[in-house]
């Protein structure tokens, strides 16, 4: 089941592109943290990527933080790979953490489907918004609701975001098995 | 013209997909029949030469020929648009311009728009 709106931030800790670990205790300063749901392979994240670069550049120095995380099963998807992860984030210049869900056991806590897929908390770590980055994953120029800025922007003013949940929309996450 | 539309259900994009081929056919008079594959194993994607979802071929020529790297895979698939996004939907003046480039300067299509 997937974790509903007003639930708490699910625990994990998890090796990075970069060589490290991350939790999202690591970022218990960040007003806002999202828990994204990622991948290298699927034209949905691809599609969305520059788009998710520029957000959290632009919100960085008021403290919002992004978490990506692969739970893909890389013998299934080559592309992948936490190698692969390791070059994409390097290429692009990830300025978020990239993870390697291995045992693709904090996908499945998380009840998520869909890569990308958006779990945002709020400073108390409770999910306030759900879904995709925006209504328009296809051409960022017709874009009409940008439901990940705005919800970040409600959370950093301590409002409520309009939009709490919509369908994640994306490529399914590839299990092992 | 044999023109084929494979998909693999896990993929949210062939709606869109297929409502897009069926568009650019219209807008190019061409009445010839899709042939609509559905993709659902692995093996359906080697027997078909599956490189994702969605394909197209125009008289078994990829839409995207470059986009198809000799794999067979049960995934989406990735399209680089004209303006050099990477969407998981060709758009239709990319099937348009596929349609009139396979039907060349001299090949015929059903349009009865043309005059006699």
């Amino acid at each position: 089941m997937t974790l509903a709106l007003r639930e708490r931030l699910i625990p994990f800790s998890l090796p990075t592109t970069d060589g490290h670990t991350v939790s999202p205790e690591q970022f218990a300063d960040a007003p806002v943290l999202g828990v994204v749901f990622w991948c290298n392979h699927c034209p949905y994240v691809k599609a969305w990527e520059s788009r998710m670069i520029a957000l959290q550049k632009e919100y960085a120095s008021r403290g919002v933080r992004f978490i990506l995380i692969s739970s893909n099963d890389p013998a299934k998807y080559p592309e992948d790979s936490f190698e692969a992860m390791k070059t994409v984030a390097r290429e692009k210049g990830y300025p978020f953490p990239y993870a390697f869900d291995e045992s693709q056991e904090v996908a499945r806590r998380y009840g998520a489907t869909r890569t990308p897929e958006v779990f945002l908390f709020d400073r108390s770590r409770t999910l306030r918004y759900h879904g995709a980055p925006d209504d328009n994953f296809e051409n960022p120029d017709a874009v009409t609701q940008r439901y990940l800025k705005d919800a970040i922007d409600a959370l950093l003013a301590g409002g409520e975001p309009a939009v709490t949940e919509t369908p994640p929309k994306g490529c399914t996450i590839k299990w092992k098995g | 013209m044999r023109i084929e539309f494979l998909y693999w259900e896990d993929c949210p994009s062939h709606a869109e997909a297929l409502a897009r081929l069926r568009q650019a056919l219209a807008e190019e008079g061409v009445r010839d029949d899709v042939q609509v594959i559905r993709v659902d194993t692995q093996e359906d994607a080697e027997r078909h030469a599956f490189p994702g979802s969605p394909t197209i071929r125009i008289d078994g020529v990829d839409l995207q020929p470059e986009g198809v790297q000799g794999r067979t895979l049960l995934t989406c698939r990735t399209y680089v648009t004209d303006e050099g996004r990477l969407s998981p939907l060709p758009t239709i003046s990319m099937i348009r311009r596929a349609l009139r480039a396979h039907r060349g300067p001299h090949k015929e299509v059903n349009d009865d728009t043309r005059p006699a």
